[in-house]
C-alpha cells in the first residue's frame, strides 16, 4: 500500500536558487493525490561532508528523527539530500561510537535516530511507490516523439548499495518514468557521469568542462531535452550553463517534474515554466 | 534645577547618538557597491530612493505597510501569535509610559485640562501599562530558557537593556508604593494645598488618609466617627481634585500594603526621594543610552520595513545598498528567530563557532562593518559564513526585515577581499607536514571520523590495479593528470596502503574530486576510495580552520 502522505524536504538550494522545482514537484505530486507534510527540518549536510563528518550526520539524523516522530516517510527531490540521507543512515547503522554521539546530541530535543526510517527520493516515490501503470493511466498529454536524455546524477546512484535507488551500473527508473509519459529516452554514453556541479566553486573551468561533455554527449546522442531530477545537476545544466554561454548547441535542462507535469496536462505556470519554455 | 538639567543632558547624548548611527548609514562599507563612492554620492542616492519611494504609484499600497507592520506588526502575529502578544505589551507599555507619564507635562494637558498624576484613569493607566512591559519581558524571558537553541546565544548587551528597563519599570512602581505610605509626603501636601493650620481639620484629614487612602499615618484616638465624616469633606475640599483612590493603581498599592510594617523606616530614610531620584536618573540613562543599544531598533526597524517594502536590496540603486545593509544591521534586535529557524543550526552542537548561527553572524557582520573585527575574528566570521547554504530561510523569518540574504552574500565577498576565503581553499593549501604526525581518529567526542584511514585493513584488498583512476571523470577530463592532479586515485590508495597518509595532502587531485563515487562503485576489491578521499578532506579541514578555543588559547 503506497503512502499517500510524506514529510516534504526540499533541501536548502530549492526556495532561493530554483523555486521553479518546489512548484513543479508539488503540483505533480498533489495532481497524482499525494499530500505533503511541510514539517520545518534542517540542511541535510551534504555541503557539510567536507569539512566535518560527524556535524553532516547530526544534521542529516536530525531529520530522519523528526521524520519518525511525524511517523512518515521522508520524501527528498534533490538528488544530494537523498544520496546523504541515506549515506548517513548507512554510517549510523555501522559505526556504534557515531551513533551513540549522534543520539546524545538527538536526545536534549526528545529525538532519537533508529534504523529503518524510510527516505524516498521523488523518482522512486513516482515509479515505486505510486507506479508506472498510475502515471501511464493519468497522462493526458503524452510527450510522443520528444527524445530525453535522462541525466541520473550521482549522490543518488552510488554508492549502490548504501543508496539504493535502483542498479549502480544499469539503472532503468529514469528511462522508465520517462517512457511513462509517452517521451523516448535516448541512449547516451555518459548519461552516469557527473554533471560537474560539486567543483562549481572550487574549480570552475573544470565544473564547467565536465557539463560541456556531458551535453555535448546528449546532443550528439540525439537528445532534444536534457531531463535533471536534482537540484543542483538542474542549476549546472540551466542557470551554470547560462552564465557561461561557451556551449554551442541550445539543448535546454528539464526537471522531470516539469515533464511530468505537462504531460498530466497541468498548465505551464504551475510547472515554474513560462509559457514559452514549454517543451 | 539639577533634574531638568540631567534630562536636557540626556536628551543631547540621546540626539547626538542617533545622528551618529544615521550618518554610519552612510559611510558602512558593506558589499561591493560602495567601493570608491564618495559619501556624497551616496547621499544623493538615498535621497533620490526616497523621493522614488514617496512619488512612487504603489505609494499607497506600500504605506499600508506602516500600518500593517509597524503599528499593528501582523506580520510577527502570523508568524508566532504569543511572541506578537509579548513584543506588543512590551512595545506599547513603553511607548506610553514614554507619551503619558514622562512627557506627561506636554501631552496629557492636551486631552485633560484638569490632569494630575495621581487621578484617574491615569493612576490606573501606569499601572497597566508598566505590567504590560513586566509581562512581556516575563514572558520573552521564559521563551528564550525554553528553547533550546537561545540558551547559546544571550549577551551582555541584551541582559543590561532588560536590567535597565526592569529598574525603571520597578522602581516606579515601588515608588507609587512608597509615596502613597509616606506620611512627610502627607505633611508637605498638607502645607502646600490646605490653606488654614486647623488642627482639627488636619487631624480628620489624616484620619480619612490613614484609613482611606493608605498612608502610613497614625489614627489620632478617640471621637472616631466625627472624624470620619469631617475627614471625608475635608478630602473632596482640598485633595479629591487630584487625587483618585490608591487602590485603582493595583501593582503599587498591594505592594504598600506588603510594606507597611516598614513604612516608619522607609519614611524617616525619605525612601521615597532616593526612589524618586533613581527611577528618574536611570530613565535618563536609557534615554541617552538609547542610540547605542539595541533600543535604537525603535527608529531603525520601523525604517527598515518600510524600505523593504520597496524591495529586496539588490533590487536598489547600487549606491544605496550599502546604506541599507546598514540600516539593516542596526535593525537587529538580537531577538534569535533566525537562529531558531536557521537550517545548518545543528551544525553548531558539533562545531562551536558561533558564527554559524545568523544571530551571530550578524554581530560579527557589524564588527566587520565597523572595521572593529580583529583577524581571529573574522576567520571564525568567515567559517561561519561558508558553512552557511544560503536558504534564505532566516531572511523570510526576520521580524525586522532584514535582507539577510543579502547580507550574507555581501559579507562573503568583504571576507574574502580582506583575506578570508572559503574553508575549503584554506584547507585545499594544506601540504604535508615534515613534523606533523597524522591524526589518530578512532575515538573522541565526537568521533572525528569513520576510522578509514587510520586502518591497514581499509586497504589491503587493493591490488593497484588503476580501475578507480580510470573511471574517475576528473581524471578523464585532463589530458595530463599528473600535471594537473599531481596524483591519481589509485596513486593515493597507495599512499594510504603504505601507511604513508601524510603525503596525501597538498595533492590536487583531493580537492578536484567531485565525489561522483565511480571509483568506490567499480573497485572490484570493495576499497571505499571515496570515502577515504572525504576522511582526508576532513582532516585537511581541521588542520586549517581554527576553532575558537584555539584562537583563546593562542595556538596556530
Amino acid at each position: 500500500m503506497a503512502p499517500n502522505t510524506y514529510l516534504y524536504f526540499p533541501g536548502c538550494k530549492i526556495t532561493p536558487f530554483l523555486p521553479q522545482y518546489d512548484t513543479a514537484t508539488q503540483s505533480v505530486l498533489a495532481a497524482l493525490d499525494v499530500r505533503l507534510d511541510h514539517t520545518e527540518l534542517n540542511c541535510c549536510g551534504y555541503p557539510m561532508r567536507h569539512q566535518n563528518l560527524a556535524a553532516s550526520v547530526l544534521a542529516a539524523a536530525r531529520n530522519l528523527a523528526i521524520a519518525d516522530r511525524e511517523g512518515l516517510p521522508m520524501l527528498t527531490p534533490c538528488q544530494c539530500c537523498y544520496g546523504q540521507l541515506k549515506q548517513a543512515a548507512y554510517w549510523l547503522g555501522e559505526n556504534a561510537a557515531l551513533r551513540d554521539f549522534v543520539n546524545s546530541q538527538l536526545e536534549a530535543e526528545g529525538l532519537r535516530w533508529h534504523r529503518g526510517i524510510p527516505v524516498r527520493h521523488l523518482l522512486s516515490a513516482l515509479a515505486e511507490d505510486i507506479g508506472l501503470a498510475a502515471i501511464r493511466a493519468r497522462v493526458r498529454r503524452p510527450l510522443k516523439g520528444l527524445q530525453v536524455a535522462a541525466h541520473y546524477g550521482c549522490h543518488a546512484l552510488r554508492p549502490g548499495h548504501v543508496v539504493q535507488l535502483d542498479n549502480p551500473l544499469a539503472p532503468t527508473i529514469f528511462e522508465n518514468l520517462i517512457a511513462a509519459i509517452g517521451a523516448t529516452p535516448v541512449d547516451w554514453p555518459l548519461r552516469l557521469e557527473c554533471c560537474g556541479n560539486p567543483l562549481w566553486e572550487k574549480n570552475p573551468t573544470l565544473s564547467l568542462k565536465l557539463m560541456a561533455r556531458k551535453r555535448e554527449d546528449a546532443h550528439a546522442a540525439g537528445a532534444q531535452v536534457l531531463a535533471t531530477a536534482c537540484t543542483y545537476c538542474q542549476l549546472q545544466f540551466d542557470s551554470v550553463r547560462d552564465a557561461h554561454p561557451a556551449a554551442t548547441e541550445s539543448l535546454p535542462a528539464r526537471l522531470y517534474s516539469q515533464l511530468l507535469g505537462l504531460a498530466l496536462g497541468l498548465p505551464p505556470d504551475a510547472l515554474g515554466l513560462s509559457s514559452g519554455e514549454a517543451v | 534645577m539639577l533634574t531638568s538639567n540631567v534630562a536636557t543632558i540626556a536628551l543631547g547624548i540621546c540626539l547626538a547618538g542617533t545622528a551618529w548611527r544615521i550618518s554610519r548609514w552612510f559611510l558602512s562599507d558593506i558589499g561591493p557597491e560602495s567601493d570608491g563612492l564618495s559619501t556624497g554620492r551616496r547621499l544623493a542616492a538615498a535621497g533620490r530612493a526616497l523621493l522614488g519611494a514617496l512619488i512612487h504609484p504603489r505609494f499607497w499600497q506600500r504605506s499600508k505597510i506602516f500600518l500593517w507592520e509597524i503599528v499593528l506588526q501582523g506580520h510577527l502575529l502570523q508568524q508566532d501569535r504569543l511572541r506578537w502578544a509579548m513584543h506588543m505589551a512590551m512595545c506599547y507599555g513603553v511607548l506610553l509610559l514614554v507619551l503619558l507619564h514622562a512627557l506627561d507635562d506636554w501631552t496629557a494637558p492636551v486631552f485633560f485640562a484638569d490632569y494630575y498624576p495621581t487621578l484617574n484613569p491615569f493612576r490606573w493607566l501606569r499601572n497597566f501599562f508598566a505590567f504590560l512591559v513586566l509581562a512581556g519581558v516575563l514572558g520573552t524571558a521564559i521563551r528564550h530558557r525554553r528553547h533550546i537553541r537561545f540558551k547559546r546565544i544571550r549577551s551582555n548587551a541584551d541582559r543590561l537593556i532588560l536590567l535597565l528597563l526592569a529598574v525603571i519599570i520597578v522602581s516606579g512602581i515601588v515608588l507609587e508604593s512608597a509615596q502613597i505610605l509616606s506620611a512627610s509626603v502627607f505633611e508637605e501636601m498638607v502645607e502646600d494645598y490646605m490653606g488654614d493650620d486647623d488642627p482639627d481639620e488636619v487631624a480628620a484629614l489624616q484620619h480619612y488618609w490613614a484609613t482611606e487612602m493608605g498612608a502610613a499615618l497614625p489614627v489620632p484616638a478617640g471621637e472616631r466617627t466625627a472624624d470620619a465624616a469631617a475627614g471625608q469633606t475635608a478630602h473632596e475640599a482640598y485633595c479629591a481634585a487630584c487625587h483618585s483612590r490608591p487602590q485603582t493603581a493595583f501593582l503599587s498599592y498591594p505592594i504598600s500594603r506588603f510594606l507597611k510594617p516598614v513604612a516608619g523606616m522607609m519614611d524617616a530614610l525619605r525612601i521615597d526621594n532616593w526612589l524618586w531620584t533613581l527611577h528618574y536618573l536611570v530613565s535618563c540613562l536609557a534615554l541617552a543610552c538609547l542610540p547605542f543599544s539595541k533600543f535604537f531598533h525603535l527608529l531603525a526597524t520601523p525604517l527598515n520595513l518600510l524600505a523593504r517594502a520597496a524591495g529586496p536590496v539588490s533590487d536598489s540603486p547600487r549606491a544605496f545598498r550599502a546604506s541599507r545593509r546598514a540600516l539593516g544591521l542596526d535593525a537587529c534586535t538580537h531577538c534569535g528567530v533566525c537562529t531558531e529557524h536557521c537550517s545548518v543550526a545543528p551544525f553548531y552542537r558539533v562545531i562551536p563557532n558561533p558564527a554559524i548561527l545568523p544571530s551571530e553572524k550578524l554581530s560579527g557582520v557589524q564588527r566587520l562593518a565597523a572595521a572593529r573585527a580583529p583577524a581571529a575574528e573574522m576567520a571564525l566570521l568567515s567559517d561561519g559564513s561558508f558553512t552557511c547554504t544560503l536558504c534564505g530561510r532566516c531572511t523570510r523569518w526576520c521580524p525586522s526585515g532584514i535582507d539577510l540574504q543579502d547580507l550574507w552574500q555581501a559579507s562573503r565577498r568583504d571576507l574574502i577581499q580582506k583575506g578570508f576565503p572559503p574553508f575549503y581553499e584554506r584547507a585545499a593549501a594544506i601540504t604535508p607536514s615534515a613534523t606533523r604526525a597524522p591524526e589518530s581518529t578512532v575515538s573522541g567526542h565526537p568521533p572525528l571520523s569513520l576510522g578509514l584511514t587510520d586502518r591497514p585493513e581499509t586497504f589491503w584488498a587493493c591490488v593497484q590495479c588503476t580501475t578507480c583512476t580510470s573511471v574517475c571523470p576528473v581524471v578523464a577530463a585532463s589530458d595530463d593528470p599528473h600535471r594537473d592532479l599531481d596524483l591519481t586515485p589509485q596513486q593515493i590508495m597507495n599512499l594510504m596502503r603504505l601507511q604513508l597518509k601524510e603525503q596525501a595532502f597538498g595533492c590536487r587531485m583531493l580537492w578536484d574530486c567531485v565525489t561522483c563515487y565511480q571509483c568506490q562503485e567499480h573497485c572490484p576489491q570493495n576499497v571505499k576510495v571515496a570515502d577515504v578521499l572525504y576522511e582526508l578532506r576532513n582532516e585537511a579541514c581541521r588542520r586549517a580552520i581554527r576553532s575558537p578555543q584555539a584562537i583563546a588559547a593562542g595556538s596556530s
